[in-house]
């Protein structure tokens, strides 16, 4: 349970890292959003991993974390979850003016200039993302 | 009237929250079209907030201890607990009046410029005040949100490329440091299973030293997302751009929001390391130290190479941050005082000069097309081609008639209101700037009080930033004096700028508040260092937290409610 977890947060962050780190807006985003996924596990995690547990007390059976989950770190979760989505959605609107503005999904909102002619900063980039990857 | 508003205790402290939210959904309510309505609702509950913050103000610096409000009438580790202190009344006034400033100045124009200005407005003043009164670590984190969404909005107000480009990178800095702030409160929660944050204070002594270094790592995890938002060197290359994008009364409004981040620093590591001297305490001070006089350093050299104005003013919000960050890390009372007098008069000061920068702009663009310089791109500080000489001036054969020709009143005033913020930025007398300096020097320099001569040395540290402070004001001086040169020297045919009352009122009653804490620096000192000596007494904000009981029910008679039941 605890590999599994640990697994699941290490490749959710480790991929999201990467991805905020790349020069394309879309990326950046699917970036944000699996880092948002590895950090709600993590919050979940937070409040010791259990299986068959439930966060509810019952009568008769004493209210320790023993015989139930922690309910905490679920409502953290889910107000992380509400607010991160919003953030994502407002950062997607953001993303699309940019776009819209410059012509060009660049982070910067310009090309690099060492990798695109002059001119091209203001061009609208149709070429496919796997051939803008190479360049 | 300390007994008048003790009537409204402990009640009046939810108000900050409460009424900027209620402000706002009113304003959603009326519709686009009321915008005069929307804008006199904006300024009155801006103005009322001011007057709570006062109150507030009041009531704690009379009262010495903290009051506690039980939001839900919760029992204070489980419930949501607000509380103000002095830091936080502190805080709150400040919020209060770059809002009210800010807010008057946009009904001149910039409130026409997009749909939503006023109710963002409010709900960013909600998510400020919110942060500076909640007593509980999540519960910190929503209010970052709700002021961090808000700010979104209001950085891209009046859209434009440079604001969309500059809100991309500010919205995705941000939502990294959400994450990283969400790690750190789930680790300390995880460690000490609370997140009331005078809770978790007491219980940090009982960590075992197995969970030592995981608790360690959680405050450093979690400093680096309030550093991220006091734009700490290296964390801190968003906010330039950012701030100069945005619209003037949003840039006045979040020269505050760093200080949020200066604020959560002070409260978290005052209560978790400044109060026991266990394992963990003074952790991460030589962090802050360092930081800060790196902040410090940095945030001189970029005030020294701006060109435009708006780089400028956010290149000193910088230098402000580091200046709080390292005095905040010597962990002197008497320094931590200073510098919470300097944190109150800078953001006034960068506030005005904010909603300044436009109206110097604006009577620069009137029909001089002037080259400007964009600060994206590499350029030297008064590069050549950047002098402008208008042609049909010719200053030796016509310099009489400059002589006896009246300034028009608009540039009298942006004239001496742009040598006030100078003052004020670069921290020169007369104004609260020096008193400020003045007084963290003083402290830097008499580490053992000003009784005991020489008794305890200075740290290395704290030479360094004496060093920083005086070069840190000598460059700002530079810089500004070269910028009004620039501005108000150089010769420009242009007729008058034409400035608005109410555009003007909000600078001169910022630059007013400054001049009052020059002039009543003696009582505002004095606060200051109260505030610095609780900060460093955390004992006395847990028990007020701690000891807080809900209010007891009214007695509940089953049988009567049964009888109404029934009926």
């Amino acid at each position: 349970m605890e590999l599994v977890m640990s697994a699941a947060i290490g490749v959710l962050g480790g991929c999201g890292v990467w991805l905020v780190l790349r020069p394309r807006t879309f990326q950046v985003v699917m970036g944000l959003s699996l880092m948002s996924y590895a950090v709600n596990l993590f919050i979940f995690s937070m409040g010791s991993l259990s299986i068959d547990a439930e966060p509810i007390i019952v009568p008769g059976v004493p209210p320790d974390l023993a015989h139930y989950t922690d309910p905490m770190p679920q409502a953290l979760v889910l107000t992380a979850i509400v607010i991160g989505f919003a953030m994502t959605a407002l950062f997607l609107v953001v993303l699309l003016a940019s776009r819209g503005l410059t012509g060009t999904d660049h982070v910067d909102g310009a090309e690099d200039p060492d990798d695109a002619p002059p001119g091209a900063a203001v061009a609208i980039d149709t070429t496919p993302a796997a051939d803008r990857e190479h360049a | 009237m300390i007994g008048w508003l003790g009537q409204g205790m402990p009640h009046l402290i939810a108000a900050p929250i409460l009424l900027p939210l209620f402000a706002a959904a009113l304003m959603v309510a009326m519709g686009e079209r009321r915008r005069a309505g929307r804008a006199l609702v904006n300024v009155l509950a801006s103005l009322l907030g001011l007057a709570v913050a006062v109150a507030l103000l009041v009531w704690v610096d009379g009262e010495g201890v903290p009051g506690v409000y039980l939001a839900g009438n919760w029992p204070v580790p489980f419930g949501i607990a607000l509380v103000v202190d002095r830091l936080s009344a502190l805080m709150l006034v400040l919020a209060g009046v770059l809002g009210a400033a800010a807010v008057l100045y946009s009904t001149a124009r910039w409130d026409r410029a997009g749909v939503h200005f006023h109710p963002l407005f409010q709900l960013q003043l909600m998510g400020l005040n919110g942060a500076f009164l909640t007593a509980d670590l999540f519960n910190l984190f929503v209010f970052f949100e709700v002021m961090l969404a808000a700010s979104y909005g209001l950085l891209l107000h009046g859209s434009g490329t440079a604001r969309v480009r500059a809100g991309l990178h500010y919205i995705a800095i941000n939502l990294l440091a959400s994450s990283v702030f969400l790690i750190g409160v789930s680790m300390l929660y995880g460690v000490t299973g609370t997140l009331n944050m005078a809770d978790m204070a007491q219980k940090l002594a009982a960590v075992p030293a197995s969970d030592r270094g995981l608790l360690n790592a959680a405050v450093a995890i979690l400093s680096v997302a309030f550093l991220a938002k006091a734009a700490m060197w290296p964390l801190g290359f968003w906010l330039a751009p950012a701030y100069a994008a945005a619209s003037a009364p949003a840039a006045a409004l979040f020269a505050i929001m760093t200080k949020v981040g200066i604020y959560a620093v002070l409260r978290v590591w005052t209560l978790f390391f400044a109060g026991g001297d266990d394992a963990s305490a003074a952790f991460g001070s030589g962090m802050l130290v360092v930081g800060g006089l790196a902040t410090l350093a940095f945030g001189a050299l970029g005030v020294m190479a701006s060109q435009r104005l708006g780089r400028l003013a956010g290149f000193s919000i910088v230098v402000s941050s580091g200046t709080l960050l390292a005095a905040t890390g010597l962990g002197l009372p008497a320094l931590t005082g200073g510098a919470l007098y300097y944190l109150a008069s800078t953001t006034l000061a960068v506030g005005a000069f904010y909603l300044l920068i436009e109206l110097v702009e604006r009577a620069r663009a009137v029909n001089v097309d002037a080259p400007e310089p964009d600060d994206d791109t590499d350029h030297l500080p008064f590069a050549l081609e950047l002098v402008e000489l208008p042609q049909d001036v010719n200053l030796d054969d016509d310099e009489h008639a400059l002589v006896g020709k009246v300034f028009p009143a608009a540039i009298v005033f942006l004239g001496i209101a742009f040598i006030g913020c100078a003052l004020l930025i670069a921290g020169l007398p007369p104004l609260s700037g020096f008193v400020a300096k003045f007084g963290m020097l003083s402290a830097l320099l008499n580490p053992g009080g000003l009784g005991d001569l020489g008794a305890t040395p200075v740290p290395v540290a704290g030479w360094v930033l004496v060093a920083l402070l005086i070069g840190s004001g000598l460059v700002a001086t530079i810089s500004l004096a070269r910028a009004g040169i620039r501005y108000f020297w150089a010769p420009q045919d242009r007729p008058a700028p034409r400035l608005r009352v109410v555009e003007c009122l909000p600078i001169a009653a910022l630059l007013f508040a400054c001049a009052a804490l020059t002039v009543r620096a003696e009582p505002v000192l004095r606060y200051a260092q109260d505030t610095a000596l609780a900060l460093h007494r955390p004992s006395v904000y847990i028990d007020a937290v701690m000891s807080a009981r809900p209010v007891t029910q009214p007695s509940w008679r089953p049988e009567a409610s049964a009888k109404e039941g029934g009926t």
